[in-house]
């Protein structure tokens, strides 16, 4: 298993058919899996994108609500409307690059969206999903 | 007008390579510019956090009681319906920039109606809640902003304020969205 995943990234660098990582992502990917992530489900991640959950205002949210589902275009907050810059790292350079602040985000995203944090899985699934868009 | 514009610009301008922390009396007194408007954020961490969901208020648009009421780790944890919550670290930076700078610690024109507009009531929560802040908008109507939609709330300044980031509201430098032609 490990041997497979240290080809996956060699692979991501050597070919990077599809993803875009970055020293940030592969230090927070390898993170989840040294608590416990073995297997990594994009096709979940991108099925979670749009899946609403009713907010404590009565409001359908998912991620999808502010960052929208083309992921080359920037999104928009729901409230405040402030532009967010797009998720895609191939369109938005500086997307993925800061593992503090992907962090940040992720816990304070998945509360609001869903009310809850996001396990360790789901944001395995979401970063690997995201990076690849 | 004009002239009046061009000396404050030219006054910002002058004061802006000076570190603007918590201003004495003195400084304020001796430049008489800088004390018609609000003091513009200069810090970096303030500007980058507050700023990446919303225009970043500066901290001389509200009372350091409203301040310390919205920034700890529980309030934020439920900013105006959203999480917003802050690393430990951060948090201790960006409420202490907005507590030294908070209206009632300003010697600046704006900040000083405020916080006397705040001074013995209830902390607002929003500036919008601010009596001298509902007082100057008072006469612009509904259509211009609710229903206006480049607009849609007062809480958005810089939709018409255009130096909000700035620090600078004058009705000089407002330009309200689909009504050109409005004037103060």
């Amino acid at each position: 298993m490990k041997y497979l995943y240290a080809l996956m990234i060699l692979g991501s660098f050597v070919a990077a058919p599809a993803a875009l990582a970055s020293p940030a992502s592969d230090a927070l990917l390898a993170k989840y899996k040294a608590e416990g992530v073995s297997k990594i489900d994009a096709a979940k991640a991108k099925a979670d994108w749009t899946k609403e959950t009713k907010g404590e205002d009565g409001e359908m949210m998912s991620c999808s609500t502010c960052h929208g589902t083309d992921f080359s275009k920037a999104g928009k907050h729901h409230k405040t409307h402030k532009v967010i810059e797009p998720m895609s790292p191939k369109v938005n350079a500086e997307r993925f690059t800061d593992e503090k602040k992907i962090e940040k985000w992720f816990k304070r995203n998945c509360k609001d969206a869903w009310g809850r944090e996001c396990t360790t899985q789901e944001k395995a699934d979401f970063l690997t999903f995201l990076l690849a868009q | 007008m004009k002239f009046k514009s061009l000396a404050l610009l030219s006054g910002l301008l002058w004061m802006s390579g000076a570190a603007l922390a918590e201003e004495s009396l003195v400084t304020a007194i001796v430049t008489p510019l800088r004390q018609k408007e609000v003091v513009p954020v200069d810090n970096k961490q303030y500007k980058d956090e507050c700023g990446s969901c919303h225009f970043a208020y500066q901290p001389g648009l509200l009372p350091a009681k409203s301040w310390e009421k919205l920034l700890n780790a529980d309030a934020l944890s439920k900013h105006f319906g959203d999480n917003a919550e802050l690393d430990k670290d951060t948090l201790q930076v960006i409420h202490d920039y907005a507590i030294a700078n908070a209206a009632d610690k300003s010697y600046h024109k704006r900040s000083r109606k405020i916080a006397i507009a705040t001074e013995n009531v209830e902390a607002p929560l929003r500036i919008t809640e601010v009596r001298y802040i509902k007082r100057k908008h008072h006469e612009i109507p509904d259509k211009m902003i609710k229903g206006n939609k480049d607009v849609k709330s007062l809480s958005y300044c810089d939709a018409c304020h255009t130096q909000a980031a700035k620090g600078v509201f004058d009705a000089d430098t407002v330009k309200i969205p689909n009504y050109p032609d409005w004037e103060d």
